[in-house]
């Protein structure tokens, strides 16, 4: 089922110990900060994969 | 004072103040209805908003001017922590995409204007109706105040003083609101809006070349917090669950508030939601470079008197004149948006769910209207008075409390859009439990909105609000098990 996708933001941002460290860094921005914005856009783009693949009604 | 006043800054943001004013005031005839004497038409702009208008008036509305202030502020004060917001208006959108399209079709198929509503005609109980809308009511006045307080830092920062403009401000806005609805808000969110995002990459892309870049910024807020010998740009181990569960209690809560579901309700379509919850996370990315900000004001060697003032004390320090009043004036407007569609929102529950409910149950639709309109006045003049006189922590407190308390509706009102077990008796013992025991936890926990567990020799602290609302999913559970789930005749069949 594709709309499991939606599960994939929780799993990603609520298992802190994932991303709570300083390397490596991007653009100077520690792990930390730089993985949880790049959700952002992924939460975004899963969401559309799910929207696509149902028929919505109105 | 008045020696410290910028004129450029000063014109800047009077000018601006007054071209949303007139916006505000022309609303009523934007995309006129027939009558705006209709609760459909005042309290949900005719529910015809389409993406783009459901986009810049939820994304106004949610994220609040008292964001753009406090992120950044908690990041200033406790570094990684302060980031939780991030995680938050990242989930909480899948949620918002799996939820609210089959909450908007209920609303919209059976003409409902409130969450009140929404349970009232799913479990044909009053006692729940009158409870959903109470806590709403309950959970938005101190939200209403707290944009005041966003206001208030803004219009400090062009170095005005006393409580008069804050007070012309809000009548203005009171009055605005009372003629055109939910109109004014929408329609000034694209002004809000665009200003902000003008703001927060403005702020982006020139003040790291001014700090020596991100990975220097980043290097004196660490030095700061280990100077302070508290906070830090990682969490700490014992930050851990509380970061994570604060997330996701704030993301369950979000969207029940009355001013978001007002945006959601007032869309003119399920995929007007669907569509916004991929879209909205743009706000998110914004939120997430503004709380930067905090760590801004370290690399700038910021000495404040409140953490509050990092914001426009780092615009004041670094940018012109006129900039910095434009970003006053974004922040001030910013606040408007919010507490616009909030009192909008606690209006129409009053007006539904207490007035046609338990007063005048014939009431027509435009005798609605005027209830409503009159109602937000009442609610914006409440929380002037509020913030004139009461000290600012009582309302920190209690929008701290407001986000337990709402998230205690979700059963209520998300439920029964999935299965027809639940009943009302149990739902309403699982709210009370919810909102009686969390808030005795935040009280004994000194109204920090963290409880600690302890199992065996450790303990963990989560979320209150969370913690609560698993005690009131658990109690619904064992009570609907015991009394069993009587299928209510007026039990709709949502799709």
């Amino acid at each position: 089922m594709i709309r499991w996708l939606l599960i994939l933001p929780f799993i990603g941002l609520m298992i802190v110990p994932l991303y709570n460290m300083r390397e490596p860094l991007l653009f100077g921005f520690p792990f930390f900060y730089w993985y949880q914005l790049a959700w952002v856009p992924v939460t975004s783009f899963l969401t559309y994969i799910v929207f696509r693949s149902a028929r919505h009604d109105g | 004072m008045t020696a410290d006043l910028d004129v450029a800054e000063v014109s800047v943001f009077v000018a601006l103040f007054v071209l949303v004013t007139g916006m505000g005031f022309f609303a009523a005839r934007w995309r006129k209805p027939d009558t705006l004497a209709h609760l459909d038409e005042w309290g949900l702009g005719g529910r015809r908003f389409g993406t783009w208008i459901t986009w810049f008036l939820v994304g106004g509305d949610f994220y609040t001017a008292y964001t753009v202030i406090a992120v950044p502020a908690l990041v200033y004060a406790v570094g990684a922590y302060g980031f939780f917001a991030l995680p938050y208006t990242i989930i909480v959108y899948p949620f918002v995409f799996a939820v609210m399209p089959l909450l908007w079709k209920t609303a919209r198929d059976k003409g409902y204007v409130t969450a009140g509503d929404v349970v009232r005609g799913t479990y044909g109980s009053r006692a729940l109706e009158l409870a959903v809308a109470a806590t709403g009511i309950l959970a938005t006045m101190p939200y209403i105040a707290l944009q005041l307080i966003g206001m208030e830092v803004a219009i400090k920062a062009l170095g005005v003083t006393g409580e008069l403009p804050l007070i012309a401000a809000f009548l203005v806005l009171a009055l605005y609101t009372y003629s055109s609805g939910l109109r004014a808000p929408a329609l000034i969110a694209f002004v809000k809006d665009i200003m902000i995002y003008i703001v927060v990459l403005a702020a982006i892309a020139i003040v790291p070349s001014k700090l020596g870049g991100y990975a220097h910024i980043f290097e004196a807020a660490d030095q700061a917090f280990k100077a302070k010998g508290a906070g830090g740009i990682l969490l700490s181990p014992a930050q851990v669950v509380p970061y994570a569960t604060l997330a996701l209690g704030s993301a369950l809560a979000a969207f029940m508030y009355p001013h978001t579901l007002t945006g959601i309700f007032a869309s003119s379509g399920a995929n007007t939601i669907r569509k916004n919850a991929m879209m909205l996370p743009a706000y998110t990315l914004l939120l997430g470079l503004l709380a930067l900000l905090g760590y801004m004001g370290h690399a700038a060697g910021l000495k404040l008197t409140s953490n509050n003032d990092v914001v426009p004390m780092l615009f004041k320090t670094l940018f012109p004149g006129w900039f910095a009043g434009f970003a006053f004036a974004a922040i001030a407007i910013g606040a408007l948006v919010p507490a616009a569609v909030m009192s909008i929102g606690a209006a129409n529950l009053f007006t539904r769910n207490f007035w046609k409910a338990w007063i005048d149950p014939d009431v027509t639709p435009a005798g609605e209207a005027k209830v409503a309109k009159i109602t937000s006045l009442v609610v914006k003049v409440g929380a002037l008075l509020a913030i004139l006189y009461l000290p600012t922590q009582f309302a920190l407190d209690l929008q701290l409390l407001g986000g337990l308390w709402i998230v205690q509706t979700l059963p209520a009102l998300v439920f029964g859009l999935y299965v027809s077990w639940f009943s009302a008796p149990a739902l309403l013992a699982g709210w009370a439990v919810g909102m009686v025991g969390g808030s005795y936890l935040a009280w004994s926990d000194g109204l920090k909105p963290l409880h600690a567990l302890v199992f065996g020799g450790s303990s963990v602290s989560v979320y209150t609000g969370l913690l609560a609302l698993v005690l009131n999913i658990v109690v619904v559970v064992v009570v609907n098990l015991v009394v069993g789930s009587p299928r209510a005749a007026a039990r709709g069949t949502p799709a």
